[in-house]
C-alpha cells in the first residue's frame, strides 16, 4: 500500500475496508464488530450520539489506535494496523475535532509543516540554506500559498495561530491538512462550534476540496443539516456499534436511528 | 517612523523568508558586524575579553545549543554543564593524542562527540516529558561530572584532576594557552560563534526547525502530520549538544585554559545560568539567546560597578547583594515579561514604528 496504489484506484471504487473492527480500552468497549467501507471520491460521513466512538474509528484509520481485532484494508492490503507516520506518507491527513494545531508558530508556518514529509532535503544542507534547500522552501511556499489563498487566510499569514479566533483556527486546520495534499482527508468535527455562516464557508471548502481536487473526505459532525446536505453515504454509530449505514435519505428514515440519535421533530 | 516596513514590497518567496527581511534589520547587522569583526580587534584589551566578550561569545553559543533544545523542541534540560564537560574532555584528550591537528578542527570534532553522547542522554525524551525529562537530564549532569572526575584516564592521571590546555595556533598566531593575544582568542570565537548562528538560524526557518516547533507545540498533531517523534527528538538533542559541546570547547581552550570539572561545569556554574539565559532571553528565539547571555554575563560587572566602585561597598557585601538582586531580577522578569528580552525588543520595534505618532 502506497500513495501510488492509492492514486491508481478508480473513482468509485472502495479505498478503505474496514473489517469487524473492534476496540477496546480495558472492560471499556469503544468499538464493537464495526464494517464499512469508503469509496474513491466521495463525501463520508460518521455520525452518531457522543460517545458512539466516531472519533475512536478515525483514530483507528490513521493508526493512533491499534483495533483489538479486526482488519484494515486500505488500497488493496490487508494490514490489521497502522502508523500514524506511514498514514501520513500514504495520503491521509486529519484535522481534530479539539484543534491540535502548533500554538506558538504562525499560519504560514503550522502549514508549510504540513509539506515536512515531502521535502527531502538532508539537515546539513538546511543548515548552509542554499541551492537546492531554497529552492525546495520556495516550491513548498508556493503550494502553500494556494491553500492560503483558497481558504482566506492572506490576512494572517504571520499570526501566531495561539492569537486567533476559533473559527479561524479551525480553517489554518483544514489548510495544514490541505497542504500535505491528501487522497483521503478525515475531519473530525470541523463545525463545531460554528455560527452558520462559518459552517456555510466551511462547508463550501469541504464540497470544493471533494469537487476539485477529488480527495476523499470522511467527516464526523454533529449537525445534521450539514451532514444530510453534503454526504454521499453515512454510517450511524452508537455505544461503538454500526446501527445503520446507507444513503442520507436511508438514514433519515431509519427506524433504529431515528429512536437512537435522530429523534422526532414535533411538527 | 524609525522602523517601518512601508514601501519595502517582496516580490520574491526566496527574499520574503531572507533572514533579515527588512532594510533596517539588515543595515543594523552589518554595523554590528563591521564593529566585531573590524573595530574591536583593534581596540580590545585583556579585560574586555577575559571579563565580558569571550564569555559573552561562548555562553552565547552554548544558549544558542539550549535554546535549540528548550525553546525550539520543548525539551528541558538541566545538563549543560555536563555536555560542555564533554566537549571540553574531548578537546583536552584529542590534543593529547594528536599534537599536530588544527584547534578548529578538535574542537569541531569534540562537538560531534558531544552530539553522540546528547544522543544516548536524550533517548529517554522519548517516553518521558516536562519536569521528568528535566530530573533525567539533571541525572546526565551529574553522572557525567561525576565519570570526568572518578575515571583518571580523562585528565591523563595528572595529580590534581585539573586539565590544562597546550598551545595550539591558527594562522601562525596562538589561540589557545597563556600567550594567545585577546583579539586572536576573541576573533576564533567570533568566527565560530557567527557561522553556528547562521547554521542555527537556517536550520530553524527550514524543515528541521518547523519539525522542532511541531512536537514542542502538539506532538500528537506532529506524529499525524508525519514528523517521527524519536528522531526529531534526538535531532534537537544532537544539534543542541553539538552546540553546548563546542561551547564548552571553547571554555576550556580558549577562555580558562586550565579547569577543574566540578568546579567549573558544575550545575550552579552553567546549567541553571544557561537556562536562565535562555528564559531570560527569549525562548524560542535567536536574539533571545544573545540577549539572554550578554545580560547574564554583564550583569555581576554592571552590579559590581555600582556597588564597589560607586557606593563603595565592600567586595564581599556586594557579592551577597549581586546574589540577592540576580534572584530577585529573575523573578521580577517571569512575572512581568515571561517572553523575555527579546519579546520585548519586538515590542520596542513595534513602539518605533509608530512614533513618533502612536495611536
Amino acid at each position: 500500500m502506497s500513495l501510488e496504489d492509492l492514486k491508481q484506484i478508480p473513482f468509485g471504487k472502495t479505498v478503505i475496508e474496514l473489517k469487524n473492527i473492534s476496540l477496546a480500552f480495558g472492560g471499556v468497549k469503544a468499538l464493537t464488530d464495526v464494517s464499512f467501507d469508503v469509496k474513491k471520491g466521495e463525501v463520508f460521513a460518521i455520525i452518531g450520539p457522543n460517545g458512539a466512538g466516531k472519533s475512536s474509528m478515525l483514530n483507528v484509520i490513521n493508526g493512533f489506535y491499534k483495533p483489538t481485532s479486526g482488519a484494515i484494508n486500505f488500497a488493496g492490503t490487508d494490514r490489521n494496523e497502522m502508523e500514524p507516520e506511514l498514514a501520513a506518507k500514504s495520503g491521509i491527513a486529519r484535522t481534530f475535532q479539539n484543534i491540535a494545531l502548533f500554538k506558538g508558530m504562525s499560519t504560514l508556518d503550522n502549514l508549510m509543516t504540513g509539506r515536512l514529509l515531502k521535502q527531502k532535503q538532508n539537515f546539513l544542507m538546511q543548515a548552509l540554506y542554499f541551492g537546492p534547500v531554497a529552492k525546495e522552501e520556495e516550491e513548498h511556499r508556493e503550494r502553500v500559498e494556494r491553500v492560503i489563498d483558497f481558504l482566506d487566510l492572506q490576512s494572517i499569514r504571520r499570526t501566531p495561530v495561539g492569537s486567533l479566533p476559533y473559527g479561524l483556527q479551525k480553517r489554518v486546520e483544514l489548510g495544514r491538512a490541505l497542504a500535505m495534499e491528501p487522497e483521503i482527508l478525515l475531519l473530525d468535527e470541523p463545525m463545531a462550534g460554528m455560527n452558520v455562516e462559518e459552517k456555510q464557508d466551511m462547508s463550501r471548502f469541504v464540497l470544493t476540496v471533494n469537487n476539485e481536487l477529488k480527495t476523499t473526505i470522511v467527516l464526523i459532525e454533529h449537525d445534521m443539516g450539514v451532514v444530510m446536505d453534503i454526504s454521499d453515504r453515512i454510517v450511524v454509530l452508537d455505544y461503538g456499534k454500526k446501527i445503520g449505514s446507507g444513503l442520507p435519505k436511508e438514514i433519515r428514515n431509519n427506524k433504529t436511528v431515528i429512536d437512537a440519535y435522530l429523534g422526532v421533530s414535533d411538527d | 517612523m524609525i522602523y517601518k516596513e512601508t514601501g519595502q514590497y517582496k516580490s520574491s518567496y526566496k527574499s520574503d523568508h531572507a533572514i533579515f527581511p527588512l532594510l533596517q534589520d539588515k543595515i543594523a547587522f552589518s554595523t554590528l558586524m563591521f564593529i566585531a569583526f573590524l573595530i574591536i580587534p583593534f581596540v580590545i584589551n585583556s579585560y574586555w575579553e577575559k571579563a565580558i566578550l569571550v564569555p559573552f561569545l561562548i555562553f552565547s553559543l552554548a544558549a544558542i545549543g539550549l535554546n535549540i533544545l528548550t525553546g525550539y523542541c520543548g525539551q528541558v534540560s538541566l545538563g549543560t554543564g555536563g555536555f560542555m564537560a564533554v566537549g571540553a574532555f574531548s578537546t583536552y584528550k584529542i590534543m593529547t593524542y594528536f599534537p599536530d591537528m588544527n584547534i578548529m578542527i578538535i574542537i569541531l570534532i569534540s562537538g560531534l562527540i558531544t552530539a553522540a553522547v546528547g544522543i544516548i542522554f536524550g533517548l529517554p525524551s522519548l517516553r518521558i516529558k516536562g519536569f521528568y525529562l528535566a530530573v533525567a537530564t539533571l541525572a546526565s549532569q551529574f553522572f557525567l561530572v561525576w565519570l570526568f572526575n572518578k575515571v583518571p584516564w580523562f585528565y591523563n592521571y595528572s595529580d590534581t584532576g585539573q586539565i590544562t590546555v597546550s598551545e595550539r595556533t591558527m594562522f601562525g598566531i596562538p589561540v589557545t594557552g597563556a600567550e594567545a593575544p585577546s583579539y586572536a582568542t576573541y576573533l576564533f570565537c567570533l568566527v565560530l560563534v557567527v557561522t553556528l548562528s547562521f547554521a542555527a538560524k537556517n536550520l530553524i526557518r527550514s524543515k528541521m526547525g518547523r519539525s522542532w516547533m511541531a512536537i514542542r507545540d502538539m506532538d500528537i498533531a506532529a506524529e499525524i502530520i508525519g514528523v517521527p517523534p524519536l528522531k526529531t527528538k534526538l535531532s534537537a538533542f544532537a544539534i543542541s549538544s553539538f552546540y553546548i559541546g563546542v561551547a564548552g570547547a571553547l571554555y576550556f581552550a580558549v577562555f580558562l585554559g586550565a579547569i577543574e570539572v566540578t568546579e567549573s561545569f558544575d550545575i550552579m556554574t552553567i546549567s541553571f545560568p544557561v537556562l536562565f539565559m535562555i528564559i531570560i532571553g527569549g525562548l524560542g528565539s535567536m536574539l533571545g539567546s544573545f540577549l539572554g547571555a550578554a545580560f547574564v554575563v554583564t550583569l555581576p560587572i554592571g552590579l559590581k560597578f555600582l556597588m564597589v566602585d560607586m557606593v563603595g561597598l565592600s567586595a564581599v557585601t556586594a557579592k551577597h547583594f549581586e546574589i540577592t538582586i540576580w534572584g530577585l531580577l529573575m523573578i521580577v522578569f517571569l512575572i512581568v515579561e515571561p517572553h523575555g528580552l527579546a519579546r520585548l525588543w519586538s515590542i520596542a520595534k513595534e513602539k518605533l514604528r509608530r512614533w513618533p505618532f502612536p495611536y
